[in-house]
């Protein structure tokens, strides 16, 4: 790690120091239906952050007296493993965790129709396996794809970046090390991408209101790209099954004919 | 409050709002009355009383030893704490922080410690071994909603107010103080309930029971924006954030008159 007072280019050239340009995420991967006993899950990559997601739902919620009679409740609940990040965390949730999956809670409950689910819980399971800056928008993504994969009608998938500020440079999706810098800014933001409705958005650190105006649009592209992963990652499910299932059709009508030949 | 009676004075909001009426006749973008107090603790190195309106909070700052964290070895630190007292609202009981309280005060953290309001480095006596602990804790006495705001008030005050207590042979001597608190600038949070499709300023409790999305926002005195959190179930457009952007920048420059 650089010491504090050295002086950095957090973007030379157009580039920044992992190579990426100002407005290109870190390398995205999602994949849908990893864990067989969920109704819904998903596995997501995001530079070195790595995500598990299960989703149990909706199901009866108890004690009683949690229920809400007009609607679900989508329980978020993030945990960091003990060995995601570089010191060994302590298993028991700290205060950080119990924020995220609070807000978290709070930006999908507005995607998902809940209504539609009086008395329920709606239990989403977020491990983080590794970390570095932005697992919470790596959560939250990966979270709304298991919530589709479980079946669960939504108004929109949530997409989730993080976006800010290092060496005075508006940039999309901080790494650590662009996280650690000393007048770093760091945005997590979430949106629902059809009507960019704003549903996380949290910020730290010293910025202008100006320079608020930019992340603000570049966060809102950056979810975009977030989208379009999320959308792919369904699609190549369902779209495999669906292949699949013609398949197995495709042979039993071949063996129906052969029967009637016979 | 039973849930049925809240529900039908949260129907009184709305209907007023659909007219951008709110029930205590207030301007969308008004606060309610702010009176700050200090010296609510001799103990305390610094404390601050806020009435906004009818909510009614507290602040304490204790500044304690303690060692500095091993990747921070010549900077000190500061910790804020909130605790829901039963004392205050029907609805909060005792027991361990439940995430409202967590969240309440790590927003009231992240006002006073992004905006460098306070010289970390300041708060370092010997590199690498001693340090100082700035305990900012709040305590609402009267809860009429808006603690986020109430509280970062209180605790601003407090910090205001604190004194640096005596170190003699590597321990604080009681009672005697070498000096005042440096703050750098003056960060406070500004929040606002989205109702329907009105976002108004400081809600009330019943407006916060009506209110779809929270979104709080901290501003400084020189203009910057140190933190932003957005709560609750609904979702705020673009355009609604950086009017509440706008606003936040106003009144807290009213607010800070009090201090």
């Amino acid at each position: 790690m650089a010491k504090k007072d050295e002086k950095i280019d957090y973007v030379k050239n157009g580039k920044r120091v992992d190579g990426r340009k100002v407005e290109e995420l870190r390398p995205l991967t999602i994949e849908v239906g990893v864990i067989d006993n969920a109704d819904g899950s998903a596995y997501l990559e995001w530079g070195q952050n790595k995500v598990i997601v299960a989703v149990y739902g909706p199901r009866e919620l108890l004690p009683k007296h949690k229920q809400d009679p007009r609607k679900a409740i989508v329980n978020f609940q993030y945990r960091m493993a003990t060995f995601s990040v570089p010191d060994r965390k302590n298993p028991r949730p700290a205060r950080r965790e119990i924020e995220i999956s609070k807000v978290c809670s709070e930006a999908l409950q507005r995607a998902v129709f809940a209504e539609r689910f009086p008395n329920t819980v709606i239990d989403v399971f977020v491990q983080i396996l590794d970390s570095n800056a932005g697992s919470r928008a790596a959560g939250l993504s990966a979270a709304s794809v298991a919530l589709a994969d479980a079946g669960i009608p939504m108004r929109d998938l949530v997409a989730s970046t993080g976006v800010g500020k290092a060496g005075g440079e508006i940039i999309l999706d901080l790494n650590k090390f662009e996280e650690d810098a000393p007048d770093a800014v760091d945005i997590p933001i979430a949106i629902m991408p059809r009507t960019e409705e704003i549903v996380l958005l949290q910020m730290d650190g010293l910025l202008t209101t100006k320079e608020w105006k930019k992340c603000l649009e570049l966060g809102v592209k950056g979810c975009k790209q977030v989208y379009e992963v999320q959308r792919a990652a369904l699609q190549k499910k369902y779209d495999a099954a669906g292949a699949v299932k013609g398949k197995e059709k495709k042979k039993e009508e071949k063996a129906a004919k052969k029967e009637k030949v016979k | 409050m039973e849930p049925v009676l809240w529900a039908l004075k949260t129907d009184k909001v709305k209907a007023a709002l659909k007219e951008e009426k709110r029930l205590d006749d207030r301007a969308l973008d008004a606060y309610r009355d702010i009176e700050v107090s200090n010296e609510v603790s001799k103990n305390a190195e610094g404390s601050a009383r806020v009435r906004l309106g009818k909510t009614d909070v507290i602040a304490g700052v204790k500044m304690i030893l303690g060692t500095p964290y091993p990747d921070s070895p010549g900077e000190g630190t500061i910790s804020v704490g909130a605790e829901l007292h039963p004392m205050a609202f029907s609805e909060y009981e005792f027991g361990p922080p439940k995430p409202d309280a967590i969240e309440v005060s790590r927003v009231v953290d992240r006002c006073i410690r992004e905006s460098k309001t306070l010289n970390f480095k300041d708060l370092c006596i010997k590199e690498g071994e001693q340090i100082w602990i700035c305990f900012i804790d709040l305590y609402p006495l009267n809860d009429d909603g808006n603690l986020f705001d109430a509280f970062s008030i209180a605790g601003l005050a407090a910090l205001i107010d604190t004194k640096i207590p005596k170190i003699e042979d590597d321990k604080i001597v009681k009672g005697e103080y070498s000096g005042k608190l440096k703050l750098a600038r003056q960060p406070l949070l500004s929040t606002f309930a989205k109702i329907g499709n009105t976002v108004v300023l400081d809600p009330t409790m019943v407006e916060q029971k009506a209110q779809d999305a929270r979104f709080s926002v901290a501003t400084t005195d020189d203009n910057y924006l140190c933190a932003f959190q957005k709560g609750g179930f609904g979702g705020f457009t673009g355009a609604e954030i950086d009017s509440c952007i706008d606003i936040a920048t106003k009144a807290s420059k009213m607010v800070r008159k009090k201090l």
